[in-house]
């Protein structure tokens, strides 16, 4: 063999390799689309990837759900949850973000190393009490124990990956474009704000991500079936019935996910961007 | 001159960055430091959700170590499932990202597809679509019978169901990868090829150059990684429910259970407190062996 031979081969062998992994991580995914368009009989004891037939009864009745409210409701919950805490965590987050990065002030390397600290607080230990605390106050089966977190920047992940990134604008840039003596607030909204764009977008697909995704907290805080989310849904259609539809489940799965495949699609750039320079977890 | 740098006199301006610092300095308080320091009073108490905490000293961690057994379970299975998944994902990641580090076409959509199963991380969704595949008659079985291969319990089976939930956790080694996949982009090249000039293989060169250059990211997805996976919940919940025979009921679970279910606020308390006492054990030796093994390009 000759040395163009021999490349041509590995070339060819590492395609290879790198379709057998990417059958086998993506399998799942495949199937549980698949999976959404058959029955039970269908779903068990079977291989064949392609369903009898392309009927969307699962997707219509999926939809309808087992109680009295239909997957509509689900959505809009999950959606009243979620934007409203990406959006005020991009506000609190971004401005205490400034604060760190943009002033010298008292006790700024102890308060620093406190916003680290946080960083590693792990959830569990501080769950009961917020429970407690949530409940006292009234605020179990509402939203407000994800917003009110999200109001005052409890998320040091996306403070410390904005300060990092507002440490790599140049001072002189809004010193100078300010020179006359603006105000502080105004340096944050007309000349830094938008230059941070890219640390924006990053951080507002992670918290809706976690946020959409997450079942703990919406297990506990929430109640009653009419301000259930999706995941919550999901795992009551599983609970609710003596026969489980595992078509009809998948079919809600899917529809579940779908949202966040097109918004990793059509964002995938500040996805791992995000990952890439601040370490943010999936 | 230096006396005069060491007094710093704080500007009006200066002290306006508490303003924007005030929402932190508030959540920090009463979400984060409030809760923090108050599991730890209610771990030494009884305290019923609908009562009020009475002191009842070391009762709650003398229970959980002496007489509940379901706590010891749960603290092995917790710790099993960390000694899997963590390294686990950790080599899949690593042995991905070196793989596919390379000239080759197509990389980044590559990429984008490998990490889409970390995009659903703990949702409902991918639980309840391993609970569907892995069921006795489920599509892995059925797989494996096509082969001549025979049926394996995934889930009812104690001693293989939390392997089964472990191999969710790995299948959401993406984000790891990503990150692995920059930090090798950022191994100088010129150390290659003086380490290829001096003869050195391709085996000696990975775990000679490639290893030590991004030993800091392998710390930080250790870090991380661990601290994630001693508070895992969902997937034990949704697709076993602990079972069975408690197998994969883990310390998360029980947490859940006994605070949620049973309100007994005092004792969930105890657990998460135990919970963070083992992150808190396995953060610091990491932190202080780190200086014998992770390797900082920026200290020379």
């Amino acid at each position: 063999m000759t040395k163009q031979q021999k490349k041509t081969v590995k070339m060819i062998l590492s395609y290879l390799v790198i379709i057998v992994i990417g059958c086998v991580l993506l399998f799942p995914i495949v199937w549980m689309i698949s999976a959404a368009f058959k029955t039970n009989d269908e779903i068990f004891g079977s291989i064949k990837l392609l369903p009898a037939s392309f009927s969307f009864e699962n997707f219509i009745l999926g939809w309808k759900g087992a109680g009295q409210y239909t997957y509509t409701t689900y959505f809009l919950n999950s959606f009243l949850m979620v934007i409203p805490t990406t959006l005020l965590t991009l506000a609190s987050c971004s401005l205490v973000a400034y604060g760190f990065a943009r002033f010298n002030f008292p006790f700024k390397k102890q308060l620093f190393g406190l916003l680290i600290a946080t960083l590693m607080l792990p959830n569990s230990v501080i769950i009961i009490p917020r429970y407690v605390l949530f409940n006292k106050l009234g605020w179990i089966d509402s939203y407000l124990p994800f917003w009110a977190p999200a109001l005052l920047a409890c998320y040091p992940f996306f403070v410390f990956q904005m300060v990092q990134f507002m440490r790599g604008i140049p001072r002189d840039l809004d010193e100078s474009a300010c020179i006359d003596g603006c105000g502080t607030f105004r340096v944050f909204w007309q000349i830094l704000l938008p230059l941070m764009k890219p640390a924006l977008f990053s951080a507002a697909l992670f918290q809706f991500l976690w946020t959409y995704n997450d079942y703990f907290n919406s297990l506990i805080y929430i109640n009653s079936v009419s301000k259930y989310t999706i995941s919550l849904a999901l795992r009551l259609s599983v609970d609710a019935e003596s026969v489980v539809v595992w078509g009809r489940v998948m079919a809600m799965a899917f529809i579940a996910v779908l949202p966040l495949i097109l918004l990793f699609f059509a964002a995938q750039k500040y996805f791992v961007e995000g990952i890439a320079t601040s370490g943010l977890k999936g | 001159m230096t006396k005069a740098k060491k007094i710093h006199h704080f500007t009006k301006r200066d002290y306006s960055a508490f303003i924007y610092l005030l929402p932190w300095i508030l959540g920090m308080l009463i979400f984060q430091l409030y809760p923090f320091l108050s599991s730890l009073v209610y771990s030494f108490c009884n305290y019923k959700i609908t009562g009020t905490p009475e002191f009842c000293g070391l009762n709650n961690y003398i229970q959980l170590f002496t007489t509940d057994n379901e706590f010891w379970n749960s603290l092995m299975v917790t710790l099993v499932y960390t000694l899997y998944t963590v390294p686990g994902k950790l080599v899949m990641a690593l042995a991905v990202a070196v793989f596919l580090n390379r000239n080759i076409r197509g990389i980044n959509l590559i990429r984008t597809l490998y990490y889409i199963p970390s995009l659903f991380g703990g949702s409902v969704a991918v639980a309840l679509l391993w609970k569907v595949m892995f069921m006795d008659t489920g599509v892995i079985n059925s797989i494996l019978n096509t082969l001549h291969l025979p049926s394996v319990q995934w889930l009812g089976d104690p001693s293989q169901a939390l392997r089964t939930i472990c191999m969710l956790e790995i299948w959401q080694f993406g984000s790891s990868m990503v990150m692995f996949l920059a930090a090798l982009k950022n191994v100088p090249g010129d150390l290659y090829e003086a380490a290829e000039i001096d003869g050195a293989g391709k085996v000696r060169m990975f775990f000679s150059i490639t290893i030590p250059q991004i030993t800091p990211i392998i710390f930080f997805n250790l870090i991380m990684q661990t601290i994630q996976a001693l508070q895992n919940f969902t997937s034990a919940f949704v697709i076993t429910d602990g079972g069975p025979m408690k197998a994969t009921y883990v310390l998360g679970m029980k947490l859940y259970k006994e605070g949620f279910s049973y309100f007994k606020m005092g004792y969930a308390s105890a657990i998460s407190w135990i919970i963070f006492i083992i992150i808190m054990v396995i953060t610091m030796v990491l932190f202080s062996s780190s200086t014998k093994w992770v390797f900082y390009s920026d200290e020379g």
